[in-house]
């Protein structure tokens, strides 16, 4: 029902000397309803890109996109986004930037609040209701942003590089967590990430990019049931292949 | 004794000695009142001062020019500040003219004030106006630049669909800080032009006025007593603004190195 269909994307940045970069060519890529996909790739092949052109943040040059059946033309809260940047409101408190969306559509204070805290306490953030964002760790922010993308209720939650700035151990933890609450609201979700290993323990499939301009180069299937072991010799297996790819055609660039 | 105790200690004690010295200068040294007035003749002025009753009225008249000033260059400075600031258009078209009339000293306007304003309150008004609108404005202007881009399209994202949205949910609350500290300048240069606002004789009141009308009459320790409130008053504003933006502004910048 809320799939994401990209048909023949294309992408290219204008420059000051007017030539322009090309991001993205002829990018094909089907996601189903209530699927996992993590978008990986050597620097610069466009996977933010394409992620923005998804959210309607850029628009693509050629090709397009639509959610749903429906064509992306702009930004729209059915398209829930996380920033790898800290991206809540300084001035609202918790609360607040998880209520913003449905404040937005004018849902009324009261309701919206009662939302808010529902999903708040989906990412066991409920005793931080009433803090400012700064009085929250990284890791936390990042949950309450989480929670503030699914209080529009998407279709589809788009992550752009998440966790990037977390460490190694509150990254495993959001991991987990971020599995659970797919698995609890059942949203599409794609996911940039420039670790292989993240992409592994987490998606259905993989979408590997190749070097700008980018396009996909290969799908990768991960059958396997959750929770994954990441020491497994599966595990370690096909972060190896994913791997080989993304460094083959890093250095043939 | 801790570190503020100390502090005030010091403050004080060095406060005490400047009047001292200030006396001794005035009294041996100089020896005339009417180019250097001792601190008894100051405070004996004031004494008077406050018994003609004449104070208050001042105040009064000099904060009316000193807030009509304010809020006009409030309600102009920050609306253009917003339009420049946020379309690109607007900023093209408005920026050079802001950079030509910019520059201009506040008080070679008062001329124009007079002609256009007569000798009223609000001639004196638009003299403050012309030193607080562009310090409101230019903050405003670069709060609205300043708007992380990430705090933009998350507003995009979540449901703002138009400008006017985006503005009041997004840009104008994180701009707010800038926008205090440009009014927090803008209060200090409106006040800074106060005394040649109430120069020409807007009325007969306001410290301004008082000040100009006692060098007149050569009463030169009440000049000092003037000079000495136009200083107190305006650090008293200064101090109230400040403690309010902080407080509502601490709630949620606590942490942020401002």
């Amino acid at each position: 029902m809320s799939g994401v269909k990209i048909t023949n994307v294309g992408k290219a940045f204008p420059k000051e000397d007017g030539t322009a970069t090309q991001a993205l060519a002829g990018v094909n890529l089907e996601i189903r309803d209530e699927e996992f996909v993590c978008l990986v790739g050597p620097s610069g092949c466009g996977k933010t890109t394409l992620l923005r052109i998804i959210a309607g943040l850029e628009t693509a040059t050629t090709g397009d996109v639509t959610v749903d059946g429906r064509p992306v033309t702009g930004p729209d809260p059915k398209r829930g986004m996380v920033f790898q940047e800290y991206s809540l409101f300084p001035w609202r408190r918790v609360i607040d930037n998880v209520a913003f969306g449905l404040e937005m559509k004018g849902v009324g204070k009261e309701e919206r609040r009662k939302t808010a805290d529902r999903y708040l306490e989906m990412v066991g953030l409920s005793q931080f209701r009433d803090a400012y964002p700064y009085e929250l760790s990284g890791g936390m922010r990042q949950r309450v942003a989480i929670a503030r993308a699914l209080a529009n209720d998407p279709d589809v939650l788009l992550m752009d590089e998440p966790f990037g700035a977390l460490d190694a151990q509150t990254r495993n933890r959001m991991q987990r967590e971020l599995l659970s609450l797919w698995e609890q609201t059942k949203k599409t979700i794609v996911f940039v990430t420039h670790s292989v290993d993240e992409a592994v323990y987490l998606s259905d499939r993989i979408v590997v990019l190749s070097p700008r301009p980018g396009s996909v180069r290969e799908v990768i299937e991960i059958p396997w049931s959750r929770p994954r072991d990441r020491t497994s010799a599966g595990f370690a297996e096909v972060r190896r292949k994913v791997l080989r790819m993304i460094d083959e055609s890093e250095n043939t660039q | 004794m801790n570190r503020q105790t100390q502090k005030r200690l010091l403050g004080v004690a060095a406060l005490v000695i400047a009047a001292v010295i200030w006396q001794i200068i005035a009294e041996y040294v100089v020896g005339r009142s009417f180019i250097l007035p001792s601190v008894t003749d100051v405070a004996s002025a004031f004494v008077n001062l406050l018994g003609s009753g004449t104070l208050l009225a001042d105040l009064t008249a000099s904060l009316e020019h000193f807030g009509i000033g304010l809020i006009a260059a409030l309600l102009l400075g920050v609306p253009i500040g917003i339009l420049m600031g946020w379309f690109r258009v607007a900023d093209f078209l408005l920026d050079p003219i802001i950079e030509i009339l910019r520059p201009i000293p506040p008080l070679a306007w008062i001329p124009f004030a007079i002609i256009w304003f007569g000798l009223t309150t609000q001639a004196a008004g638009f003299v403050i106006f012309a030193g607080a609108f562009f310090p409101i404005l230019t903050a405003t202007y670069s709060g609205f630049r300043d708007v992380p881009k990430v705090f933009v399209e998350a507003g995009k994202v979540l449901g703002c669909d138009t400008s006017l949205e985006l503005i009041r949910h997004v840009a104008l609350p994180a701009a707010i800080p800038a926008i205090a500290s440009g009014i927090r300048i803008a209060m200090g240069v409106g006040w800074m032009c106060l005394v040649a606002a109430e120069m020409f004789g807007v009325s007969n009141y306001g410290l301004g006025y008082q000040l100009w009308h006692n060098y007149y009459l050569h009463q030169m320790p009440n000049v000092v007593v003037y000079m000495l409130i136009l200083g107190f008053a305006g650090l008293i504003i200064d101090r109230i603004f400040r403690n309010y933006v902080e407080r509502q502004l601490l709630r949620w910048r606590a942490g942020e190195v401002a």
